[in-house]
């Protein structure tokens, strides 16, 4: 009964926070009905037994990359009837790749993969893991056995990417003065301050 | 010496010993004076609201001289004379406009028979500012409320004259 | 729920509704006196931060100043709420709600006792850090809602601050899960029973340093409290705010601190047990209290002593310092539990 509500309740939410980021006059109402897209999102996994995969939806998606899409889009100056002005025109486009979209995933439903029973592990055939198993066990049990060159190799991708971010932004700069913390901490007053009794009239060869 | 200074650091040595001193610190007894119960010392030449002073026999010290309104570089000194009944010079209008008042103290110096004094007394702040126009009646209230501090605090102060 | 005085005054009530009225009476034996402990810890605050610099501190309204933070509680709840103009209303007074409550709803996983706690998570860490995750967005909202440059400066600061301590946090947390090989808070406290020695604090020092230390840049805790840095920013992202919008940024902060006071003390101090068996005869959560209290000193008292960081120099910090050494830490002390035979 309650999980029945909870369920309509997230899945309600969801949809409408889904329909409020493409509708909203604000591209930061936008972004902050995304957030709340994703945590409905969490309450759904958490529904189905996924408290693994909820939590790290919201610290890494809520947590982490919607902060940086909030971030650009605070920064960015928009002029917001500019950017309705071609709604009108690319409804029909837009409608029609949604609407292919939604037939796709129908397909699919209809065809019986959206059935947990259908689920399968490749190269073993059956579900292997255990009902009482926690599903974070669950998780890694099938990540790091069955799926381990395609989780080493998303890892790759994304250390490629962040290595490729940082060359691309990375610029060498001739002339740029550096605080150097170790050096300003390791200075001591014997090698940095001498004492010169100037005599009247002579001044000081520096 | 570079290994040391890396450990230095990484054992956060800087931040303990400065932690240590703040702990020192929470146990020394407090400077705080807890004011309006507790009150720092005056000095005897502590310069505060004004007074209009008498002479023990209950006669009005100030003569009319008007050196203090000459004297005082704010202007806050108003003072008319008459000669009174007995055939004496005394003032009949004495004002200070506190609002103008620097508190130099120039007004006391001036005096030949220390009937102006500035006295000890900070805490006299008003709601209103027509309250700060301090007429003579005010100031020879106030001079027989603090008679006794001032005498004490010009005898204290006298041998450095 | 089966509670004698409960089943005599809810027995009335269909078994629904018995369910949810339990739920909220929980709830209410956590987080009143968690605002009550709050609205004391300010004052404790205030105390010691005086008595570090030979001041007295608050001692006018109550004995020794007891109710200073009521006083000021009640002062903020009959102020005037004031809108800036330009302001995003909507947006403008989600933000301090949505600070407080989060800042409330970590409470429900912390464990007081053995079996004492309102919601037994079995991803009890990961939860705690997605609640504490979301933090930064209060403070976001409330800067860019408030149409100011000040608060907007100072909600980027935080935003940046509160992303790159994450990552600290989150390795340590990590280090310390696969050690006990669970996710569960419970279990993390159960792993260090036997007393004082086997406590995580001296078997992972450097981790519960940089937890510490990235627990105060976490929560705006000064040397780390940029955000508001009144010197530059005024008060950063609160400096449009008044009246008991101000007042609920002043309590989410605060109960954000004291959940870290408790997380350290869960993660690094054995949560509610004694540190000697002699001393069992103190009850769980009154011990939970007491580390509490000790880490919310230290809190205190590197606020007294340390100043403020530069900006680059606490981004520094966090990324060329903590982040290096944690990384290197999940390994090294997830290579010691498999060598250990742990996992």
């Amino acid at each position: 009964m309650i999980a029945a509500l909870a369920f309509y309740m997230f899945a309600g939410l969801a949809i409408f926070a889904g329909l409020m980021v493409v509708v909203s006059r604000n591209p930061v109402h936008s972004v902050l009905f995304l957030i709340l897209a994703f945590f409905n999102a969490a309450g759904l996994f958490v529904l189905l037994g996924a408290e693994f995969l909820a939590m790290i939806l919201i610290i890494v998606y809520v947590g982490a990359v919607a902060v940086l899409f909030l971030f650009v889009v605070m920064m960015l100056d928009i002029d917001f009837s500019e950017l309705r002005q071609g709604f009108q025109q690319y409804l029909p486009l837009g409608g029609l790749v949604g609407m292919i979209v939604l037939g796709e995933l129908l397909l699919v439903l209809a065809s019986g993969l959206g059935r947990p029973e259908m689920v399968r592990i490749p190269g073993s055939g059956a579900v292997r893991i255990a009902q009482d198993v926690e599903n974070t066990a669950a998780m890694g049990q099938v990540l790091f056995t069955d799926y381990i060159y395609l989780f080493q190799a998303a890892g790759m991708i994304l250390l490629v990417s962040m290595i490729g971010a940082i060359v691309l932004a990375h610029r060498t700069r001739p002339g740029v003065k550096k605080q150097i913390i170790a050096d300003q901490v390791a200075r001591t007053p014997a090698e940095s301050i001498e004492l010169i009794k100037v005599e009247t009239g002579k001044g000081v060869k520096m | 010496m570079k290994i040391f200074r890396i450990l230095k650091s990484f054992l956060l040595l800087e931040f303990a010993k400065a932690h240590w001193l703040t702990l020192k610190y929470f146990f020394k007894p407090k400077v705080t004076l807890n004011y309006p119960y507790e009150k720092g010392r005056l000095s005897p030449r502590f310069r505060g609201e004004h007074a209009l002073r008498r002479y023990p026999n209950g006669e009005e010290r100030c003569i009319a001289c008007k050196l203090c309104e000459a004297i005082c570089p704010a202007q806050a000194i108003t003072i008319e004379a008459e000669e009174r009944a007995d055939g004496s010079r005394r003032t009949t209008r004495y004002d200070i406009d506190m609002t103008k008042c620097i508190y130099c103290g120039f007004c006391e110096e001036a005096c030949p028979v220390d009937a102006i004094v500035e006295g000890p007394n900070f805490e006299y702040s008003t709601e209103t500012r027509e309250e700060l126009m301090y007429d003579k009646e005010k100031l020879m209230a106030n001079g027989d409320r603090w008679e006794s501090e001032i005498a004490k605090r010009l005898a204290d102060d006298a041998p450095y004259r | 729920m089966d509670n004698a005085v409960f089943q005599w005054l809810f027995a009335w009530l269909p078994e629904l509704l018995q369910s949810l009225v339990w739920i909220v009476i929980l709830i209410m034996a956590i987080l009143l006196p968690l605002l009550l402990a709050v609205a004391f810890l300010v004052y404790f605050d205030r105390k010691i931060w005086a008595a570090m610099q030979l001041r007295r501190g608050p001692n006018v309204v109550g004995p020794f100043g007891l109710l200073q933070s009521f006083a000021d509680g009640l002062k903020l709840l009959f102020k005037e709420t004031l809108v800036p103009a330009g302001a995003n209303k909507g947006i403008f007074f989600i933000a301090p709600v949505v600070t407080f409550s989060l800042a409330l709803i970590a409470w429900a996983v912390i464990p007081w006792g053995e079996g004492i706690v309102l919601a037994n998570l079995n991803v009890g860490i990961l939860y705690i850090f997605a609640i504490s995750s979301l933090g930064v967005y209060g403070i976001l909202m409330a800067g860019w809602a408030s149409n100011s440059r000040y608060a907007f400066l100072g909600a980027l600061r935080s935003a940046a601050q509160m992303v790159s301590y994450e990552v600290s946090i989150g390795f340590v947390l990590v280090a310390v899960l696969v050690w006990v090989g669970s996710l569960n808070l419970s279990e993390v406290v159960l792993a260090q029973s036997g007393g004082v020695g086997s406590w995580f604090v001296f078997s992972h020092f450097p981790l519960f340093m940089i937890f510490l230390i990235s627990a105060m840049a976490e929560t705006n805790r000064p040397p780390f409290d940029l955000p508001e840095a009144e010197a530059e920013l005024v008060a950063g992202y609160q400096v449009e705010y008044s009246s008991m919008a101000f007042g609920l940024f002043w309590l989410g902060e605060y109960t954000n601190i004291l959940l870290m006071c408790a997380m350290t003390s869960i993660l690094f101090f054995g949560g509610w047990q004694a540190p000697f068996a002699f001393l069992d005869f103190i009850p769980g959560p009154l011990w939970l209290m007491i580390k509490m209290a000790f880490f919310f000193f230290i809190f205190a008292w590197v606020k007294a002593t340390v100043p403020r960081y530069r900006y680059d120099q606490l981004m520094r910090l966090g990324w060329k310092v903590f982040l290096p050494i944690s990384l290197f830490a999940v390994v090294a002390y997830g290579g010691a539990a498999l060598a250990l035979g742990r996992v």
